[in-house]
């Protein structure tokens, strides 16, 4: 029986995921695709901050942000902000829904199977990992709240203003 | 008793089994819950209906709290 406290402590390592995404990480790749099929991965982003949202058609708060990220999209594309908005709905249908409620001008990557919020081990609905030009993500935001928005745009503009 | 080393390897084989299966009925992940988040998954049918029916309940209790609070009706608890 002396095996079983190491047994357990064995199980209780597995359960903590160990692939925690921390700000200082590389982002994990996304390999995507939009709805109308066009592939949507970080690699060809490389030297633009990123600003990668983990959305769904049932989450009430990504209702919210999304005119926000359009904000930002329509106002710091220019320097050099891409916005994907990553639906991890399993039916695609509601996606299309939402998004015609709702609509999005920056880009939509499916992922119905839930492969990307698991490599960024995503905590909550939304959640919204911050990327530099260098691949590195600089600052996750988990939900989304309205009086959060003026210091995500200072980050925003902070990772732009680098280079 | 003592128990014997072959004894001992089976309960821990049997422990890893037992713990394993736990890993089976493992959450929904934040992602994975668009069914729970769904109209059919909540328990009262419509929130502005319930709130009516509380509160003819309550109306005809006859005391604030009537619909949840056991006792009351005369207002002394």
């Amino acid at each position: 029986m002396r095996f079983l406290p190491a047994l357990l402590l064995a199980s209780l390592a597995c359960a903590t995921s160990a692939n925690a995404v921390k700000p200082g990480d590389p982002a994990p790749p996304i390999a995507l695709a939009t709805p109308g099929g066009d592939a949507v991965s970080l690699a060809p982003l490389r030297g633009r901050v990123v600003y990668v949202d983990f959305w769904a058609s049932w989450c009430t708060p990504c209702r919210r942000s999304f005119p926000w990220m359009n904000a930002m999209q329509a106002r710091y594309a220019k320097d050099g902000l891409v916005i994907v908005g990553v639906n991890v709905d399993k039916r695609a249908a509601d996606a299309d829904r939402f998004l015609r409620d709702t609509p999005a001008s920056f880009r939509i990557a499916l992922d119905a199977d839930g492969k990307t919020p698991a490599a960024y081990d995503v905590k909550g609905m939304p959640s919204s990992f911050l990327v530099d030009r260098h691949g590195i993500v600089a600052w996750i935001e988990e939900g989304f709240r309205d009086e959060r928005r003026d210091d995500l745009e200072a980050r925003i503009r902070a990772l732009l203003a680098q280079h | 008793m003592r128990c014997s080393r072959s004894t001992d390897f089976l309960l821990a084989a049997l422990a890893t089994v037992a713990l394993a299966g736990c890993a089976t009925i493992d959450p929904p992940k934040p992602w994975e819950k668009g069914d729970l988040a769904r109209p059919s998954m909540r328990f009262d049918a419509d929130p502005l209906v319930d709130k009516a029916m509380a509160h003819i309940y309550q109306s005809k209790e006859g005391a604030g709290g009537g619909g949840t609070v056991g006792g009351g009706g005369c207002g002394c608890n």
